[in-house]
């Protein structure tokens, strides 16, 4: 168990590309740190730097008490689960698990009583003879993951570990996943560019862009409170509504003329409104008028995608309401609104 | 799935005629020739054969000469597939490590691959000259009075170093294509796993480098057996007198020098069960157990 302390931590590559800008990130003890961003924004790289697969380039790192920017990635006590699982295909799913703490000179009977341990959590009893090739992709991630399991570390990394699996396999291994770490208390970090994974099993996700932070936060503070017009895009799917408009006398309105609210903020000028789809309420009387060009069935709830004002715009509505393509009045809900600077894409 | 094929039975064999026939000529007909003329003594002007049964094969066996070579030739089978094997693999490893002028380098290696062998019987001869080679100047620095194609042991030595160092590119291209292709998340996972990269070698790459190291193993047997003719023969210039020299050598020998050419079809026929043996052996028992996926 250990908290883990990235410290201005920067990665350049010899040509000159920045993967990581310099950030600081604390990880507390136990905690499950999702690095959720699109392909290229540096999550995979920040991972690799914790487990000392890649150099870092400038500032520390701490796992527990321990500066480790230095050490062999053996000597960091931590576990890594790999994207394509990463087995040793010439051993069974025993000595595969095994491997790891035989290194380390753990006696025959300790790695046959942990190895047992982790296969009884994990369903792979049965499987303990069989090599990796003679596995299904999920039986594998499950290999994977005793593999670290009977290790015994102080973090646990996990790349991108449920990309290679079908979707329903996903969700179940997620839920896996979220329990074993809950009952193992050990400090996890879990890259993935599916922003689903990321609300679903974070205590605290890490939104990354361009190599940069853009927010750190609790899913539920990522979700309602986007820092950037980018987390607000990125997260949540149909992502939030963003569009354009003013302030204009102490009140937001949209391009287009119609005013949403009255501002609290004192300042004029454009600004990047965003509304969540499920924010909004259908009212015959509402104040704003909605041109609905295509109703999405999705079973469980509709999404009605068209235009306010002529910019895009989504509504989530439940399986109840009954909507056809044409023109609507909408309401928004209270405190829908949040309010981006046109430039900068941040947070106001 | 549909199968494709033919409506006319003579169109495959019409096509598959030109291979059959390069290989019935060339290979099925001197092979036949090979087995009968074992079961005969010929005269050595060519004016006749009279038909001895299993003698000359009995007589290989009663031969010193012929017992010595063979033992020789186990050796440098041994020694130069073990080399090869060993030193291409170092040298392998290391290439992969390379990340700056990888290429350069790996290219530089695989050069000697180009060159013919008895070309490299030729260099092998200038670098053990008697008077000016550089390694037999080594050689003596140490102490060692190398004397190429006079003393057997000296002579024995060069076949053996020439060989390998021939015989390594190929080796090294090999290995370096089969390191390449182990996953990197799997390479890293061991790095997670073990501290010592010793261990990692030997617990890790080296397993899964087997089906490469396998395949190159009966290459390399084949390759000391009988593709070492022109380096044996360059070294020795000519002159086998007391000289080690491998079976192959002394089928040639037997058959074009002393003209016996009953008791040298003997032994190519010795030889060729010999090769039949190795390929049973690849494809039923190594072939099957060495690969994981």
């Amino acid at each position: 168990m250990a908290q883990v302390s990235l410290s201005n931590i920067r990665k350049v590559y010899p040509n000159g590309f920045e993967a990581v800008q310099p950030s600081d990130i604390q990880i507390n003890d136990g905690e499950f740190v999702v690095l959720v961003g699109p392909s290229g924004c540096g999550k995979s790289t920040l991972l690799r730097m914790i487990a000392g697969l890649e150099d870092i380039s400038d500032g520390e790192l701490r796992i527990g008490d321990r500066v480790v920017n230095d050490v062999d990635p053996a000597d960091r006590d931590i576990a890594m689960v790999f994207q394509n699982y990463a087995l040793y295909p010439h051993m069974t799913v025993e000595k595969n698990m095994g491997y790891g703490i035989k290194n380390r000179g753990a006696s025959k009977e300790e790695i046959a009583r942990k190895v047992a341990e982790a296969a009884g959590m994990l369903n792979l009893t049965e499987y303990l003879t069989r090599r990796p090739s003679q596995l299904s992709g999920g039986q594998r991630q499950r290999v994977a993951m005793g593999r670290a399991i009977v290790r015994d570390p102080a973090l646990f990394l996990f790349d991108e570990p449920l990309s290679n699996l079908d979707a329903k396999l996903r969700n179940q291994m997620r839920i896996e996943i979220k329990a074993l770490q809950r009952r193992l208390g050990t400090t996890a970090v879990y890259v993935t560019h599916d922003q689903v994974e990321a609300m679903t099993m974070a205590d605290r996700i890490i939104v990354l862009n361009g190599g940069r932070i853009e927010q750190i936060g609790t899913p539920s503070q990522i979700y309602h409170n986007p820092a950037s017009t980018f987390v607000a895009s990125f997260m949540g799917a149909p992502p939030m509504n963003l569009l354009e408009g003013r302030f204009d006398n102490g009140t937001v309105m949209i391009n287009g003329g119609t005013a949403l609210m009255p501002s609290p903020l004192q300042r004029s000028g454009p600004i990047t409104v965003g509304i969540r789809p499920e924010d909004v309420l259908l009212e015959p009387t509402g104040p704003l008028p909605f041109q609905v060009d295509i109703v999405e069935e999705l079973g469980a709830h509709r999404l009605l995608h068209g235009r306010l004002e002529d910019q895009n715009f989504t509504v989530h509505v439940d399986k109840e309401t009954h909507v056809s393509p044409g023109a609507l009045r909408i309401a928004l809900k209270q405190d829908a609104l949040r309010l981006f600077d046109v430039k900068t894409g941040q947070s106001l | 799935m549909k199968r494709a094929g033919f409506t006319n039975v003579w169109l495959p064999i019409a096509l598959l005629l030109p291979q059959l026939s390069i290989i019935a000529i060339f290979f099925y007909w001197p092979a036949g020739w090979a087995l009968q003329s074992s079961f005969y003594l010929q005269d050595p002007f060519g004016f006749g054969s009279t038909f001895v049964g299993f003698e000359n094969y009995t007589d290989l066996t009663r031969n010193r000469e012929y017992l010595r070579i063979a033992g020789f030739t186990v050796v440098f089978c041994g020694l130069v597939t073990f080399f090869s094997l060993a030193l291409a693999l170092l040298l392998a490893v290391k290439a992969d490590k390379v990340i700056r002028g990888a290429k350069t380098y790996r290219t530089l290696l695989m050069w000697v691959y180009a060159i013919a062998p008895p070309v490299a019987g030729f260099m092998g001869i200038m670098f053990f000259d008697q008077r000016n080679g550089p390694i037999t100047e080594f050689f003596q620095v140490l102490g060692w009075d190398f004397k190429l194609g006079v003393n057997y042991f000296d002579t024995a030595t060069a076949m053996i170093m020439v060989s390998v160092w021939k015989q390594i590119p190929v080796n090294f291209i090999f290995f370096l294509s089969g390191l390449q292709s182990i996953p990197r998340a799997v390479r890293e996972a061991a790095m997670i796993d073990n501290r010592s990269a010793a261990g990692r070698f030997w617990g890790v790459t080296f397993p899964l480098l087997a089906p490469t190291a396998f395949f190159l193993l009966i290459i390399n047997i084949t390759y000391a057996l009988f593709d070492t003719f022109g380096i044996i023969d360059t070294l020795m210039k000519g002159e086998p007198g007391n000289n080690p020299m491998t079976l192959v050598y002394k089928v040639y020998l037997d058959g074009f020098r002393g003209n016996d050419l009953g008791g040298s079809s003997a032994q190519s026929v010795i030889l060729m069960i010999l090769v039949l043996a190795l390929t049973v052996f690849q494809f039923r028992l190594i072939e099957r157990r060495i690969h994981y996926t």
